[in-house]
């Protein structure tokens, strides 16, 4: 069941965030309090009361396994651990807050989760009796598929029972569970997962942790989202412009007209012995003004050392491409060489325009590849 | 989820390559109308545009409707290109389907899942069948066309492609094209996680097809599309040559690349996985676009 991880985006809300909407659809939470600065933390201490729990607020996840959630057990704690976890990286993740949490006095825990199925179209509820573990290792799974509408009580009553629910516990489930179907449905999530739910000794259920995944095409909307995206200021100036930018770690730029093909351009590249530093897809719409645009945001990225420029189709105007390419050396937006494959329209012209520039012109994707490559050294 | 006797080339040609109507939804906006000219210009016989609020009026001698009721009254289409941006999508989608129509092409990218999902439920109680979104169309060269692709990678005859790529669609085709694979038809799968039309329900199209000799499938990593294929290729015994190629070996894990279905999380998705499993299914799966003809050619000749 790895397919629950692979739904990563965007819009993944950060615990407390996705909590807040939790709270919002009156889904029982601990009680907490965000905290970036130490003042911040004392001031959650005192409301909450220690024991306590800290937790480091991140996308990636296994936490637990990396240290970044840490009990604090008197006030003399609270400041070095807390410390400890604002300087703390995970998988090259800095916090972005810590959530100080009351400990609770848990029975018994388990999962709970809410996923968009590509291949069946709809959601899955998925739950299981162990909770607190990764759902991959979980044993015992209950799968059941949902409209994405929401679910019956029913269906949430017989998942109850096949996980052996009873009594009070039976009926907080049945609650939960709608409720959390009631948040899926009308946020849109890709994933709404609780993991782990705590049973307490009254049977009542207690939401330990949040996991909440928006569809980010369906942004607009949910005005009362926006708060919660966090793009980087280069992502943000890509997709102003209406590209997609992924920053990766080698130092040649690669700009292409639809994603598909950019990500082939990648893989020859990686053939060659060359390590990609950017994947740039500017879509359908290729004029002078977005090539000139794509190349101002990938020259911000300091590790690229060359651009390559893969172009195929007939709605791309190449002399357009090439005019952008000549504005942007002349202008000073790139130094660096620009190894170009551009087949389209007035492919002829561009290569005239082009001629003793900076930017050389190739008959196929292998060649302009293997003169980058050769350019930058390979790695 | 396979709707049998669904027949798209009928639909799109009818029998013997029929100049067959399409109304095109969103016509006056820039996007719609640049394709509109590209298309009619390519032979599609674009009978009727839509665009809400400039009922009565014409596009390049095309007449203009209000809404779909009365645009496939007036033309009888069947088909329908949706050009309008992604918010006013399901909208323009399901109005389409209410009034009748059997196929829909769904160009914008970023529609919200939850309305992919709405249309492909909705078109399934009418019998009818999205293609997209997040798609450059379906061609059938040298016939017609609906969608954003050049007309240049393509050329007619008996090879298929379907591709969850746009661009990668036309380099393929254009390989394919040089080397004398011409195609019958050309289909976007589309770049979405979830999609009117999966590779699955695209083979069942041309399953049974006697004018098809072998199908060239262009994936990319992300979903199971491509695993789910191959375990369909094995269990229904599909007899006609097929040819693979996978964009994104190269890429990172957990990373969108740049379509919203582009994305590897440990095992699921990877490149890895998709190679394996088209392995068991006796596919090849060419290294780079350029290879996809050779591969074929060895296919083809077995």
């Amino acid at each position: 069941m790895t397919y629950i991880a692979a739904l990563t985006a965007n819009m993944r809300l950060l615990e407390y965030q996705g909590k807040e909407l939790f709270d919002q659809y009156g889904i029982r939470i601990p009680r907490s309090h965000l905290a970036n600065t130490v003042e911040e933390a004392r001031e959650g201490a005192k409301k909450i009361g220690i024991p306590l729990v800290l937790k480091s607020q991140l996308t990636v996840g296994g936490r637990g396994k990396a240290g970044a959630i840490l009990k604090v057990k008197s006030e003399a704690e609270l400041a070095p651990k807390f410390n400890e976890l604002v300087h703390k990286e995970v998988k090259g993740e800095l916090p972005r807050g810590i959530l100080l949490e009351e400990m609770a006095d848990i029975k018994k825990e388990l999962y709970l989760s809410l996923f968009l199925n590509r291949s069946k179209r709809c959601y899955s509820l998925i739950s299981s009796a162990e909770g607190g573990v990764e759902i991959e290792s979980a044993g015992n799974k209950v799968v059941v598929d949902i409209p994405v509408d929401g679910l019956t009580p029913q269906v949430a009553e017989d998942t109850a029972t096949k996980l052996g629910l009873t009594g009070n516990a039976a009926v907080a489930f049945v609650d939960l569970t709608t409720k959390l179907s009631k948040l899926a449905s009308e946020k849109e999530a890709e994933l709404a997962e609780i993991n782990p739910v705590a049973i307490l000794g009254d049977g009542s259920m207690l939401a330990l942790d949040a996991k909440v995944i928006i569809d980010d095409n369906a942004m607009f909307r949910h005005p009362e989202l926006k708060k919660y995206e966090h793009v980087s200021e280069l992502e943000k100036q890509a997709e102003v412009s209406g590209f997609s930018l992924v920053e990766l770690e080698g130092n040649i730029a690669i700009i292409g007209n639809g994603a598909g093909l950019v990500m082939s351009t990648l893989d020859l590249v990686a053939d060659a012995g060359g390590k990609a530093g950017a994947f740039l897809d500017f879509g359908g719409r290729a004029t002078t003004e977005t090539i000139y645009e794509a190349l101002r945001v990938v020259s911000q990225i300091k590790k690229v050392e060359a651009i390559l420029v893969n172009l195929f189709g007939g709605i791309v105007r190449t002399d357009l491409v090439a005019q952008g390419l000549l504005d942007a050396y002349k202008n000073n937006v790139i130094t660096v060489p620009v190894f170009a494959r551009i087949s389209g329209a007035e492919s002829e012209r561009a290569k005239q325009m082009l001629q003793g520039s900076r930017a050389k012109l190739y008959n196929t994707v292998e060649e302009a590849i293997q003169a980058a490559v050769a350019a930058v050294g390979r790695r | 989820m396979t709707m049998a006797g669904y027949d798209i080339f009928d639909i799109l040609v009818g029998r013997g390559d029929e100049k067959k109507p399409v109304i095109v939804q969103g016509i006056t906006g820039s996007y719609g109308s640049t394709h509109t000219r590209l298309m009619k210009a390519y032979g599609t016989n674009i009978a009727a545009g839509v665009t809400p609020g400039k009922g009565g009026q014409s596009f390049e001698g095309i007449p203009v409707y209000n809404g779909m009721a009365e645009a496939v009254k007036a033309t009888g289409a069947q088909i329908s290109g949706i050009f309008v941006p992604a918010q006013f999508f399901l909208g323009a989608a399901m109005d389409a389907l209410d009034a009748g129509i059997k196929l829909l092409v769904a160009i914008p990218e970023h529609v919200p899942i939850r309305d992919s999902i709405k249309v492909i439920e909705h078109a399934k109680s009418k019998g009818a069948r999205m293609v997209g979104p997040n798609t450059a169309g379906v061609i059938v060269p040298e016939v017609m066309k609906v969608g954003i692709m050049p007309a240049q990678p393509f050329k007619r005859g008996n090879t298929v492609v379907f591709s969850r790529s746009g661009t990668l669609m036309y380099e393929v085709s254009y390989n394919l094209s040089n080397r004398g694979y011409g195609q019958r038809l050309c289909l976007g799968i589309g770049g979405d996680p979830i999609n009117g039309t999966n590779l699955i329900e695209a083979f069942d199209l041309v399953r049974n097809r006697p004018d098809v000799d072998s199908v060239v499938v262009v994936g990319e990593i992300g979903g199971d599309a491509e695993e789910q294929l191959a375990d369909y290729i094995i269990r229904t015994s599909f007899s006609k040559p097929v040819v693979a190629y996978i964009a994104g070996r190269a890429a990172p894990k957990e990373k969108r690349m740049g379509h919203a279905g582009a994305i590897v999380y440990g095992n699921y998705g990877s490149a890895e996985s998709k190679v394996a499993n088209y392995a068991k299914a006796s596919v090849p799966v060419a290294k780079r676009p350029a290879e996809v003809p050779e591969l074929l050619a060895q296919k083809m000749r077995r």
